[in-house]
């Protein structure tokens, strides 16, 4: 079908030369060759007879000619742009013989072209002869109407000159209320309106009261298409007494469609118009047996006169008529479009329908599926929520994929929005959301798991059945292997981890998370999966610790154990109860999850699928694997103090701290943040961020320079220099911060505590900051609280409290937020460190680091990175009061997790690891900060209790 | 503007006629009925008449192997375009008697006036078979 090369390869043969072929040989000889290259062949020799025989001074050929190429450019075998051909067509207008000028007249209208328009003015005069009337004798009426065709035909209406030149010769035909040229007259009042309206619209409108019923009718058409909606309508409204007369008396139900259509656009600028209309409307919609006009009526009753309940009630009797057709799917389709356009006042005939819009959803055209799916979303309120988004999702199950995800997106969108405003039973809707996940072709992953997270932050009511859902998810090993379901995983792993306290049975969601198949997930999920781990296996070492005490017996009672196989119970039992009934470990029988040996089970699980991640490639999973397995061998690592006979009560007390500590990193309640935190902190004005990056790049090994060209850099860079233990070279930076201190001052620490001037800057999500503003989150909360309390069951119990924060963009803002609040404990811990003692700067910009790149993940588990060993560390350190042994210890620990052990240089080399891998961090996280960085400083958790 | 082109198109997708009355470049119009055909030859008899492109209601309704596919603005009357439709194959055949896919192919410029007649400026301005065709027996008497 591609145009064909103008010039020929091979010379025409004689035959071809002598004896011109038709447009029937053209065509057969297209239909000859059908093949897409034959096609072009077949067209390219064509075009070049085209191009001989159109030059031809014998009317007759050049008109065969003429009809040939007419033929290809109408049917996209030629461009129509700007060919050569036009001028021909041209040419033949002016042929006295009638099907020449037919033939040219169509060849103009339909090949002419704003490309071609040189061309047009030559055909001015020729139009203006055509259409004066002297020609003679019947054939001049043709004439007339050909050369009005062609000015209301595209072509023409590109060209202004040419209706500038000839809107007076259409005033004539106008009053003689020729259609054609009623036509090319709001063509050109449309295409040159300053010309056209003076000369033109008084006779056009004169047309409107014409008798003759086939003017009317054009006129009608003609102030429909100009009334229609980029135009302004208010001009037409003078010519209502006509259309009404028009709307009265005219048969032409074409017109009368025009007519309701102008009428429906005016009634909303004149209100005593719809009273007018009101009559004719009924009586059309009662009398007329044409289906389009019926609906017209419909339609302008629906949309233009809601106010008038006869009208209404006679159209939506119409409308049910319609969807009752059962064997005209186009009936359906318009009924159900015309009880979308029913306004909030009628809800309840829209409801009425409920069972055949139930229906519709299965019907077999996707169109009237989607228009019933988008009225079932219509009717959705606080009231029926649960009844239809539960039906629509059981009906997502029976529906193909497409549509399947057309309803789970809709439920989704209608539900969570506004902050689950039409929500009351989040139990219900966390489980519809499960179900949901589980749908078949379910490809709304990422917005189910974001809504999953969501819920959790928002409505503390609704973890426990949050969590029961996350399990139900997690166990099933068929939902590995689906990849449309990762987000979903990942949500339900870390809604897992963040609320493990509202699981039962932590032991079997630590195999749910380990579980073989979980090697099918992609790296980002697995890192989620392990940091779920990790939080589940300090939770439950937290409670045994904290029963033990209670129960006055020796925490060690589990680190003896977790070398040796277990063989032995002891049988501690902790005070709280869970459901034991799934629990049948290898080895033992039913067990409680927080007894000496489910945590060596644990522990010894971990090791077993954990263990071969540290040599992952992925980073991520890399990272966390080995913050697990640190803390992993932490645990070993005490138990071996005691075979170095190691006094009981100090191996006691580093457990006890230990434990701790690893919780109080993860015990910090996250919340939602307002996206709009952060414009309330106005940018400090003297802040230069880019000044001294010339001067640190002297400083900076290789690596780092290459990085510090940009002023998104220089925060780590500043980071780098201070794990170098150069705190000075950031005075610059220092000095602005300290301005901004002076104006921000209560989000900032207070100064007493902090030993030197690099310190001063506060972690992004300083866990004291949190303190001072955990009351100023709690004013900008509030409570969404339903419209109206349903009257069913779930009544009973009341709403549970919804975090909703004011002007709050929840789609883009919800993840970040909750990735930004995620490090507080984090870097809580590291300040507590620095607090402390002097040592070790280098983990405070760590923790910033971190937390600007997890905001810019999406699904980031929280603090997740090879930091955290170091974080427990410095937390440890911090909180005990015989450092020097913990520290030590500590040192060992991290060695034999990344470096051969050298008790001797631990110190200095302790240094070099961690300024490494914090070079390591920057190199793959720098693209994010400069996008994230601003929102870190506001944000503020809830939760100011730093222990549990 | 009510109508905006009507298309003939085959069972094949190939097209047989295309009138647009409003400007597209040939590229824009070989996308727009490559889409457009692909949408609806895809539907069956169970499903209706209207599919939304774009900014377009295309109406469509198939006569044997030729689906008659017009394009329209969103606010249109679809019933009345499809008794527009069914006007345009009657004449049709009232001219070429039992009209097919060849008569078409083959006298593609008469079609083109009929059309022409019924419609102007994507308003119907002709609802008359015999006026409709009075031009083009003319026109046959004079040649």
């Amino acid at each position: 079908m591609a145009s064909a090369p103008s010039a020929p390869s091979t010379a025409p043969s004689l035959v071809d030369t002598l004896f011109q072929r038709s447009l029937d040989d053209l065509v057969k000889s297209l239909r000859a060759d059908p093949s897409a290259a034959g096609e072009s062949l077949a067209v390219g020799r064509a075009l070049s007879e085209i191009h001989r025989e159109i030059r031809a001074p014998d009317a007759a050929t050049k008109a065969v000619a003429l009809q040939k190429f007419t033929y290809l450019s109408s049917l996209h075998f030629v461009p129509v742009a700007s060919h050569p051909l036009a001028f021909p067509a041209i040419e033949l207008l002016a042929s006295p013989h009638l099907p020449h000028k037919r033939l040219a007249y169509l060849a103009a209208s339909l090949s002419l072209h704003p490309a071609s328009l040189s061309l047009l003015p030559l055909a001015t005069h020729q139009i203006h002869k055509d259409l004066s009337p002297s020609t003679s004798a019947a054939a001049s009426h043709h004439v007339c109407a050909l050369a009005l065709q062609l000015l209301a035909s595209p072509a023409a209406a590109a060209a202004p000159d040419l209706a500038v030149h000839l809107a007076h010769d259409l005033v004539p035909h106008l009053s003689r209320g020729s259609p054609r040229a009623i036509a090319a007259a709001a063509r050109i009042i449309a295409a040159s309106p300053s010309t056209g309206v003076p000369v033109l619209f008084k006779p056009l409108a004169a047309c409107l009261a014409s008798s003759d019923q086939r003017a009317s009718t054009a006129a009608a058409s003609a102030f429909c298409e100009l009334s229609a909606p980029p135009a302004d309508v208010a001009p037409f409204l003078p010519l209502a007494p006509d259309l009404y007369n028009l709307l009265t008396t005219s048969r032409s139900n074409w017109a009368l469609i025009k007519v309701l259509k102008i009428f429906a656009r005016l009634a909303p600028l004149e209100s005593r118009l719809a009273a007018r209309i009101v009559d004719p409307v009924c009586q059309l919609l009662t009398r007329s047996s044409a289906m389009s006009l019926t609906f017209e009526c419909v339609r302008t009753a629906l949309t233009a006169l809601p106010a008038h309940n006869a009208a209404v009630s006679l159209a939506i009797g119409k409308v049910k008529e319609f969807l009752a057709a059962s064997d005209d799917p186009n009936l359906r389709y318009l009924g159900l479009l015309a009880l979308g356009m029913l306004g909030p006042a009628y809800a309840s005939t829209v409801n009425e329908s409920r069972d055949v819009i139930t229906l519709s959803l299965g019907d077999a055209d996707s169109n009237i599926r989607r228009e019933a799916l988008h009225l079932m979303m219509g009717m959705v309120d606080d009231n029926n929520v649960m009844d239809i988004a539960g039906m629509l999702v059981s009906h997502a199950a029976r529906s193909d994929p497409e549509f399947a995800n057309d309803i789970l997106g809709a439920v989704l969108t209608a539900c969570g929005r506004n902050v689950y405003e039409l929500v009351s039973d989040f139990d219900w809707y966390v489980s519809l959301l499960a179900d949901m996940a589980r749908s078949l072709h379910c490809a709304q992953g990422d917005e189910i798991g974001r809504q999953l997270v969501d819920v959790g932050l928002r409505v503390h009511d609704a973890r426990p059945e949050l969590v029961r859902s996350a399990r139900s998810l997690l166990i099933d090993p068929a939902l590995l292997g689906n990849n449309l379901l990762c987000p979903v995983l990942s949500a339900a792993a870390w809604v897992s981890g963040e609320y493990i306290e509202c699981s039962k049975d932590p032991v079997e969601l630590v195999e749910a998370l380990s579980q073989p198949r979980t090697s099918l997930l992609p790296m980002p999920v697995r890192a989620v999966y392990i940091q779920a781990v990790l939080k589940v296996i300090i939770f439950c070492c937290n409670l045994y610790v904290e029963s033990s005490n209670d129960s006055n017996k020796g925490s060690d009672l589990v680190f003896d154990e977790l070398a040796v196989d277990q063989t032995v119970s002891r049988g501690s039992k902790s005070e709280i109860q869970p459901a034991e009934e799934q629990i049948v470990m290898p080895g033992t029988a039913k067990n409680d999850p927080f007894s000496n040996k489910s945590i060596v089970y644990i522990i010894n699980l971990i090791e077993t699928t954990v263990g071969p991640l540290v040599e992952s490639k992925e980073v991520e999973v890399l990272e966390r694997a080995r913050n697990l397995m640190g803390f992993v061998h932490l645990l070993r690592e005490i138990w071996e103090l005691k075979e170095r006979k190691v006094s009981d009560h100090n191996k006691h007390n580093r457990v006890m701290e230990l434990i701790k500590t690893m919780q109080t990193v993860f015990s910090r309640e996250l919340s939602p943040v307002s996206v709009n935190a952060q414009k309330k902190i106005s940018l400090p004005e003297d802040l230069v961020l880019q000044e001294n990056l010339s001067e640190l790049a002297d400083i900076l090994s290789e690596d780092d320079t290459i990085l510090s060209t940009s002023i998104s850099f220089l925060s780590r860079s500043s980071h780098s220099v201070e794990t170098r233990d150069e705190p000075a070279v950031v005075s610059v930076d220092s000095s602005s911060l300290f301005e901004h201190r002076k104006r921000h001052g209560i989000y900032y620490l207070p100064t007493g505590k902090a030993e030197d001037d690099t310190n001063n800057y506060p972690c992004a999500n300083d866990p004291l900051l949190s303190g001072e503003n955990g009351s100023a989150m709690e004013d900008k909360s509030g409570t969404v609280q339903p419209a109206s309390a349903g009257k069913k069951l779930k009544a009973m119990r009341s709403r549970p409290k919804v975090v909703k924060l004011d002007g709050e963009d929840f789609l883009s803002s919800m993840m970040t937020s909750a990735n930004v609040l995620k490090e507080n404990p984090l870097s809580g811990a590291v300040r507590g460190m620095l607090m402390g003692r002097d040592a070790k700067p280098l983990c405070s910009p760590k923790a910033a680091d971190k937390s600007l790149e997890d905001m810019g993940n999406k699904m980031d588990m929280g603090e997740s990175s090879s930091q955290s060993v170091q974080n427990i560390y410095a937390d440890t350190g911090s909180l005990s009061t015989s450092s020097s042994r913990t520290s030590k210890q500590h040192d060992l620990t991290k060695e034999k997790s990344t470096i051969p052990p050298d008790n001797d240089r631990k110190e200095a080399r302790k240094h070099r690891t961690s300024s490494r891998s914090g070079h390591r961090q920057g190199k793959h996280k720098h693209r994010e900060r400069p996008s994230t960085q601003p929102d870190v400083a506001p944000q503020a958790p809830v939760v100011q209790d730093f222990l549990l | 503007m009510g109508i905006r082109f009507v298309l003939l198109v085959n069972k094949q997708g190939q097209t047989r006629l295309a009138q647009y009355y409003e400007h597209l470049s040939l590229d824009e119009r070989r996308a727009l009925e490559g889409e457009i055909v692909r949408k609806c030859l895809a539907r069956t008899d169970q499903q209706c008449s209207f599919v939304e492109h774009r900014n377009y209601k295309v109406v469509y309704r198939r006569y044997a192997s030729l689906f008659f596919l017009v394009g329209v603005d969103n606010d249109e009357n679809e019933l009345a375009i499809l008794e527009f439709i069914h006007l345009l194959v009657e004449t049709m055949d009232r001219h070429f008697g039992n009209v097919c896919e060849l008569d078409i192919m083959f006298h593609l410029e008469k079609v083109h006036f009929m059309l022409e007649e019924m419609v102007m400026n994507g308003c119907i301005v002709e609802t008359s078979k015999q006026n409709i065709l009075a031009p083009i027996q003319l026109m046959e008497k004079t040649s």
